[in-house]
């Protein structure tokens, strides 16, 4: 059986946390160009320069992108013949986030407790972790750190199967108007559809570490995701101070359901959609 | 959008009323910042009777908490956080003589109507181009609450800092002026 030592998971992760942090993935940097390219409200133009001058300067000064460097989501997908050895894997991902975040000069965003007593544990620790266990003797790990500003604008809503697309659409819409200018827009949206609550909301999390230039392999999805990018780029709410560039993409993900519901959730991105990837 | 116009702190109420939303200001001076956890320990020492330890007599706040400094750098990334976690505090905060904010977001009604009355001007700037916006920072000082970290009070000094007046002291929304002409969008047609 293959081993593999936690003191490399835990290099890793500080690794990523600061890769995240300081480089806006390549595809969100072309559809901001792209967005820029086709924006029809001059103001929205002046917000997309600022914005892609910030990712360039980001990227070429090793500087956080945005001083919310987020909560850290941490996907996992360990291999089932892989053994972990030296230590907790969840104690070796939590070393890894509080080594990034100090020594990349990131922002520590956590509070212990969120009601009685919100005192910050000033190393970003803990991170939210999934783990998924899959064939092989790998170990998969993506690191998608969160901002809060767009975060606190996702939602959530359990339809019923009568509720069908259009319901789906306007639920969507409902908690993209609601956001409106708030989450930091060009916004890219992650859906979850399906599944349970928590699955749906799970769902629409892992969604946006996918590319924005990736459709959804079914072709009923992928015209959703189209036609709710179509509409949300339609409502005015543009680069935060008005225009056409509302959203770079829609990204769906769909799990099987329950005979009597149709959960959607939606997770709002901002164009901070940082994530780093490694397989060890 | 027409050329920016140049504001030095401090900043009164008479610069304040002379601003429309829309304009497009580029701000030198002292800039203060503070967020949720300050402006929380303040309004609830303000409740108490007690003096606060900073004078916010025309003063500009800026709703941030930036990432912490790289050796040799006056500041981190220091982009505007959401100013409506601020709008339960405002406008007590705004009795005291604050009459600019810079953050990002809306804000309540009764934050407008407070801005309205203290002829306070709210500006944006933009949300997430954080590295960019800490090329106009010089100086970072904390002035109080050092125990709030990243949430702590401090000035800024910044030149020619790049915002956008949203609110302006008669209640005019850029926000909604900017939305209308692309806002093609009837969610009861879906």
């Amino acid at each position: 059986m293959r081993e593999l030592d936690v003191k490399l998971i835990t290099e890793n992760v500080a690794e990523m946390c600061k890769e995240a942090a300081y480089y806006l993935p390549d595809d969100v940097y072309r559809g901001l160009k792209r967005g820029r390219e086709t924006e029809q409200s001059p103001v929205g133009r002046i917000v997309l320069d600022q914005i892609i001058k910030n990712a360039e300067i980001a990227r070429a000064e090793d500087r956080p992108y945005c001083q919310d460097t987020g909560m850290t989501i941490v996907f996992l997908e360990v291999g089932q013949d892989l053994h972990i050895v030296g230590g907790n894997l969840e104690d070796a991902i939590n070393a890894g986030i509080a080594k990034g975040y100090t020594e990349g000069y990131l922002r520590k965003s956590v509070v212990g407790e969120p009601l009685f007593n919100r005192v910050n544990t000033k190393n970003n620790t803990p991170g939210v972790i999934y783990t998924q266990i899959v064939p092989g003797d790998k170990l998969s790990i993506t690191v998608a750190p969160k901002g809060f500003g767009s975060e606190n604008k996702s939602g959530i809503k359990m339809l019923v199967p009568a509720d069908g697309v259009r319901g789906v659409k306007k639920a969507v819409m409902e908690i993209i108007l609601h956001a409106s200018m708030n989450p930091c827009p060009p916004m890219v949206v992650g859906i979850g559809i399906g599944g349970t609550m928590d699955r749906a909301a799970l769902l629409s999390k892992k969604a946006l570490t996918r590319s924005i230039d990736e459709r959804n392999p079914m072709p009923e999805y992928a015209k959703l995701e189209q036609e709710l990018l179509d509409m949300i780029n339609s409502t005015g709410i543009g680069p935060q101070l008005g225009g056409t560039t509302s959203a770079l993409a829609v990204n769906i993900e769909w799990a099987p359901t329950h005979i009597a519901g149709l959960p959607v959730a939606v997770t709002i991105c901002c164009h901070a959609m940082r994530h780093a990837h490694r397989v060890l | 959008m027409a050329e920016s116009i140049r504001i030095t702190t401090p900043f009164t109420e008479e610069m304040s009323r002379k601003l429309k939303a829309g304009d497009s200001v580029l701000i030198t001076g002292t800039i203060i910042s503070a967020r949720d956890a300050a402006h929380k320990v303040m309004t609830e020492a303000l409740a108490r009777g007690e003096k606060l330890p900073v004078d916010w007599t025309n003063q500009i706040v800026y709703y941030l908490g930036p990432t912490p400094a790289k050796p040799g750098d006056p500041i981190g990334s220091c982009g505007p956080t959401t100013s409506g976690r601020m709008d339960a505090y405002t406008p007590t905060m705004l009795e005291q003589g604050i009459k600019g904010m810079v953050g990002k977001g809306s804000r309540t009604k009764e934050v407008v109507e407070s801005m309205k009355k203290n002829g306070a001007t709210y500006f944006a700037a933009v949300g997430g181009a954080a590295a960019l916006i800490a090329k106009s920072v010089k100086s970072y000082t904390v002035l109080a609450y050092p125990e709030l970290g990243p949430e702590a009070v401090a000035a800024l000094e910044v030149v020619d800092f790049p915002a956008i007046v949203v609110i302006d002291c008669e209640g005019n929304n850029f926000y909604e002026i900017g939305q209308k002409d692309y806002r093609h969008f009837d969610i009861d047609k879906i």
